[in-house]
C-alpha cells in the first residue's frame, strides 16, 4: 500500500494525462467536423458518391462488343439571381457505353449587366455518378457574358462500359444530367454574394 | 458488488461553509453545483413546459387560435425542444445528479476540477440566456425567434430562411451549452478514472457512475461535431461561406450528417444516466443487488459505441442508396439487443425480490414500461421503408416523447424522490410522490399515445394548423397535457411539504437494499466528505 501523499500525487499525474487525452479527442473531433466539407467533397469526387460525375481522359479503344446505349437526358436550371437563359441543343442523346458524345449548351445573358456564372452538376440516379465520365465540360470554369451575349458551351463525356457489369444499375437505359448556373465571383462560386442583411447580424 | 467500510461521520464537525454569495455564485463544491444544476434545470423546465403548453393549446383545435403567425408557433416548438434537451434533461441528469452522486458513489472528496465545474454550470446558464434572447429578436421575416426546429437544418436556418439574428443567438446558445457540457464531460472522465476510492475497481463501480462515464465519452466525441457544424452554419450565414449552400458547391445534406452524428449519441446522453439511476432504484426497492451487473455496465458501453454508427436513420428520406439504408436499418436494430439486456435485467432484479412500492419505485417501474413502448416504436421507425411513410409525422413525435418525456423525465423525478432525503435531509411525503406519479403517468399517456394514431394517419409535425380530420385525437392529447401539468403542481406541493415538515431523513432512509456509498454518509452529507478515503472490500456472498 502506498501512503496517501504518494497516492494523491499519482492521482494528479493520472488526471493530467486524462485531461490531455480528452482535450485531444475534443480537438480531433472538432477538427474532423470542420474538415468534413472538403473531405466529403474529395470522397464524392473519388467515388462518384451522391451522383458526382467522374472527370477523366477519353476512353480507351472499345473492345468491339456493342453495348446497349443509355439515353442521357439534360436538365438545365438557372439560379433566380442570374438573368441567364440556359438550354441544351438537344434534350437527350443516346450514348453508347465506351464512346464519347458531344453536346452543346446555349447560354444567353438576358439581363442588363455583365454577369459571371458557374454551373454545378449532378447525375441521377446517384449510382450512375461513378460511371459518367466528363472529358471536357464548360462547368469546370466560370464564364462572363455581356448583356445580350450568347455562347455555345460544349460538353464531352462518355459512359463507362463497366456500367453494364454493375449488379444494381447495369440494366438501366436512362439517366439524367442536371446543371444549375449560379452567379460567381473571383473564380470561386458564391451564393448570392450581396448579403447586406447578413452583415448586420452582428 | 461491494460495500464500504467507511468512517465518514467524523467529517461533519469541521464543516465550515462559505458565505451565501461565495457558496452559490463562486461555488466549487460538487454538491452545491449539483443543487444549482437541479434548480436551473427545474426553472428551464418551467420555461420549456410553458412553450409546450402553447403548442398544445394551439393544437387543441384546427385553425389558428393563439398564434396569429404560424412562424411563431415553430419558434415555440424549437424553443421547447432546445430547452428541454440542453437546459432541462442534460443539466438535471448529468450536471445535477451526476455532480451530486458520482463523487459520493465512487468515494471521492469532490470532482477532479472543482473550479472548472463552476465554469461548466455558468456556461450552461449563459447559453440558456442566449437562447431566451433569441426568442425576442427577428428570425424569419416578420417573426421573432428561431423557428428552425431543434435540428437547425439549413436552408431554413441559413440566411435564406432566417435572415434575422435569432438563429445566430441560438447557435451561440448551443456553443455555450456545448462548451459547458464538454468541460463537464472532461471533469467526469477525469474524476471517475482517477479518483475512485481504494479498492473500487471499474468493475465494482456503481452503475450510475458507469452511466455517467459512458455519457461523458459520448459528449466528448459528439459535441465537437455539433460545434463544428453550427460554426459552419454561422459562417455561411454571416461571412459568405457556402459549406451548406449548393450555389457554392456546398451541400445541405452534409449538415444533416454532421448534426445527426452528434444528435443520435445525444439521445443516449439523455437516457444513459437515467438507465444508471433506474438500476439503483430497482435494486434498492427489490432489496437485491442488480441482476447481471457486468452485463448492465457493458450494455451501456455497447449502446454508446453502436450509437455512433446509426445516425443516418434520422435521414432515410435524403436519398441514401439502398445498401446504405440496409446498413443503417441493421445497425439501428442491433441497439435493441443491449437495450433488451437492460430491460431484462431490471425485470430479473425485481423477480423474487422483496419489492417495496415507494414513490421512487413507482416512477422507476413506470419508466421501464413507458421506455419499452418508446423503444418498440423506435424499432418500427428503424425500418427505412416504414420510416419513409412516418418520417416527420406525429408518430415520430410520440416515439421520442415516450423515450424522453416519459423516459428521461420520469427518471429525473424518480431520482428526485430517491435522493431527495439524501440531498436535503427532508422527506417528501410518499402520498405526494405517488399521486404525482399516477397523474403524470395517466396524463402523459393520454397526451402522447394518441400521437401514434395521428402520425399513422399522416399528421405532419411542426405545423400550427391541420385538417379537421385530425381534431379528435389532438383534443384528447391536449386534455392529457392538462393532467400532466396538474401533476407538476402535486410535485411542488410535495416539495413544499417536505421542507415544512420537521421530520428528518435517516442516513439511509431506504434500509437494506441501498448499498452504495452515499447512504453511508449523513443526510444531507457533510460539506466535505471522504477526507479519509473509504476502503472498498469485497463481500463474499451476493
Amino acid at each position: 500500500m502506498t501512503d496517501p501523499g504518494e497516492r494523491q500525487k499519482q492521482a494528479a499525474r493520472g488526471a493530467r494525462w486524462t485531461v490531455l487525452a480528452c482535450a485531444g479527442v475534443v480537438l480531433g473531433m472538432g477538427g474532423l467536423a470542420l474538415a468534413s466539407a472538403p473531405l466529403y467533397d474529395m470522397f464524392c469526387k473519388a467515388t462518384g458518391y451522391g451522383g458526382t460525375p467522374q472527370i477523366g481522359a477519353a476512353p480507351g479503344a472499345s473492345t468491339g462488343e456493342a453495348l446497349a446505349p443509355v439515353t442521357v437526358r439534360f436538365d438545365t436550371n438557372v439560379a433566380k439571381s442570374l438573368s441567364w437563359r440556359f438550354k441544351p441543343e438537344q434534350s437527350r442523346v443516346e450514348a453508347v457505353p465506351g464512346q464519347t458524345a458531344t453536346v452543346f449548351f446555349k447560354v444567353t445573358n438576358t439581363g442588363p449587366a455583365p454577369a459571371t456564372g458557374i454551373a454545378v452538376f449532378n447525375v441521377q440516379p446517384d449510382l450512375m455518378g461513378s460511371y459518367f465520365v466528363k472529358v471536357q465540360c464548360f462547368c469546370f470554369d466560370e464564364h462572363t457574358l455581356q448583356p445580350g451575349e450568347s455562347a455555345e458551351f460544349p460538353l464531352v463525356f462518355y459512359v463507362d462500359p463497366r456500367l453494364r457489369q454493375d449488379p444494381d444499375i447495369g440494366s438501366l437505359s436512362e439517366m439524367t444530367l442536371s446543371y444549375t448556373y449560379y452567379p460567381s465571383k473571383n473564380g470561386s462560386p458564391v451564393a448570392e454574394v450581396a448579403k447586406p442583411r447578413a452583415a448586420s447580424n452582428f | 458488488m461491494a460495500t464500504a467500510t467507511a468512517h465518514a461521520g467524523h467529517d461533519a464537525h469541521h464543516d465550515h461553509k462559505p458565505s451565501f454569495f461565495a457558496r452559490w455564485f463562486l461555488s466549487t463544491n460538487h454538491k452545491d453545483i449539483g443543487s444549482l444544476y437541479l434548480i436551473f434545470a427545474f426553472m428551464a423546465g418551467i420555461v420549456g413546459a410553458f412553450l409546450s403548453f402553447g403548442i398544445r393549446m394551439e393544437m387543441e383545435e384546427p385553425g389558428l387560435q393563439y398564434f396569429s403567425n404560424p412562424a411563431t408557433y415553430n419558434v415555440f416548438v424549437t424553443g421547447h425542444g432546445l430547452i428541454m434537451v440542453f437546459f432541462m434533461v442534460m443539466p438535471a441528469l448529468i450536471g445535477g445528479f451526476g455532480n451530486w452522486f458520482v463523487p459520493l458513489m465512487i468515494g471521492a472528496p469532490d470532482m477532479a476540477f472543482p473550479r472548472m465545474n463552476n465554469i461548466s454550470f455558468w456556461l450552461t446558464v449563459s447559453g440558456f440566456c442566449c437562447l431566451v434572447c433569441s426568442l425576442f429578436v427577428e428570425g424569419s421575416p416578420g417573426a421573432n425567434g428561431a423557428g428552425t426546429g431543434w435540428t437547425v437544418y439549413p436552408p431554413l436556418s441559413s440566411a435564406a430562411g432566417h435572415p434575422g439574428p435569432a438563429v445566430d443567438f441560438a447557435i451561440f446558445a448551443l456553443h455555450l451549452a456545448g462548451a459547458g457540457s464538454i468541460l463537464g464531460a472532461i471533469n467526469f472522465i477525469t474524476t471517475i478514472l482517477n479518483m475512485r476510492a481504494p479498492g473500487m475497481t471499474l468493475h465494482k463501480m456503481p452503475l450510475f457512475a458507469w452511466a455517467e462515464l459512458v455519457t461523458a465519452f459520448l459528449l466528448l466525441l459528439s459535441l465537437p461535431v455539433l460545434a463544428g457544424a453550427i460554426t459552419m452554419l454561422l459562417t455561411d450565414r454571416n461571412f459568405g461561406t457556402t459549406f451548406f449552400d449548393p450555389a457554392g458547391g456546398g451541400d445541405p445534406i452534409l449538415y444533416q450528417h454532421l448534426f445527426w452524428f452528434f444528435g443520435h449519441p445525444e439521445v443516449y446522453v439523455m437516457i444513459l444516466p437515467a438507465f444508471g439511476i433506474v438500476s439503483h432504484i430497482i435494486a434498492t426497492f427489490s432489496r437485491k443487488p442488480v441482476f447481471g451487473y457486468l452485463a448492465m455496465a457493458y450494455a451501456m458501453v455497447a449502446i454508446g459505441v453502436v450509437g455512433f454508427v446509426v445516425w443516418a436513420h434520422h435521414m432515410y428520406t435524403v436519398g441514401l442508396s439502398l445498401q446504405t439504408q440496409s446498413y443503417f436499418v441493421f445497425a439501428t436494430m442491433v441497439i435493441a439487443v443491449p437495450t433488451g439486456v437492460k430491460i431484462f435485467s431490471w425485470i430479473a432484479t425485481m423477480w423474487g425480490g422483496s419489492i417495496r412500492f415507494t414513490a421512487a419505485m413507482h416512477w422507476a417501474v413506470g419508466f421501464i414500461f413507458l421506455f419499452t413502448v418508446g423503444g418498440v416504436t423506435g424499432v418500427v421507425l428503424a425500418n427505412s421503408s416504414v420510416d419513409k411513410y412516418l418520417h416527420d409525422t406525429y408518430y415520430v413525435v410520440a416515439h421520442f416523447h415516450y423515450v424522453l418525456s416519459l423516459g428521461a423525465v420520469f427518471i429525473i423525478f424518480a431520482g428526485v424522490y430517491y435522493w431527495f432525503p439524501k440531498m436535503t435531509g427532508h422527506i417528501i411525503p410518499e402520498w405526494a410522490g405517488k399521486l404525482h406519479f399516477w397523474l403524470a403517468f395517466i396524463g402523459a399517456n393520454v397526451l402522447f399515445f394518441p400521437m401514434h394514431f395521428l402520425g399513422l394517419a399522416g399528421m405532419p409535425r411542426r405545423y400550427a394548423d391541420y385538417p379537421e380530420a385530425f381534431a379528435g385525437w389532438h383534443k384528447v392529447a391536449t386534455m392529457g397535457g392538462h393532467v400532466f401539468a396538474l401533476s407538476m403542481v402535486v410535485f411542488l406541493i410535495g416539495i413544499v411539504l417536505a421542507f415544512r415538515s420537521k421530520t428528518r431523513a435517516a442516513d439511509n432512509p431506504w434500509g437494506e437494499g441501498a448499498t452504495t456509498l452515499e447512504w453511508t454518509l449523513s443526510s444531507p452529507p457533510p460539506f466535505h466528505q471522504f477526507e479519509t478515503l473509504p476502503k472498498i472490500v469485497d463481500e463474499p456472498a451476493h
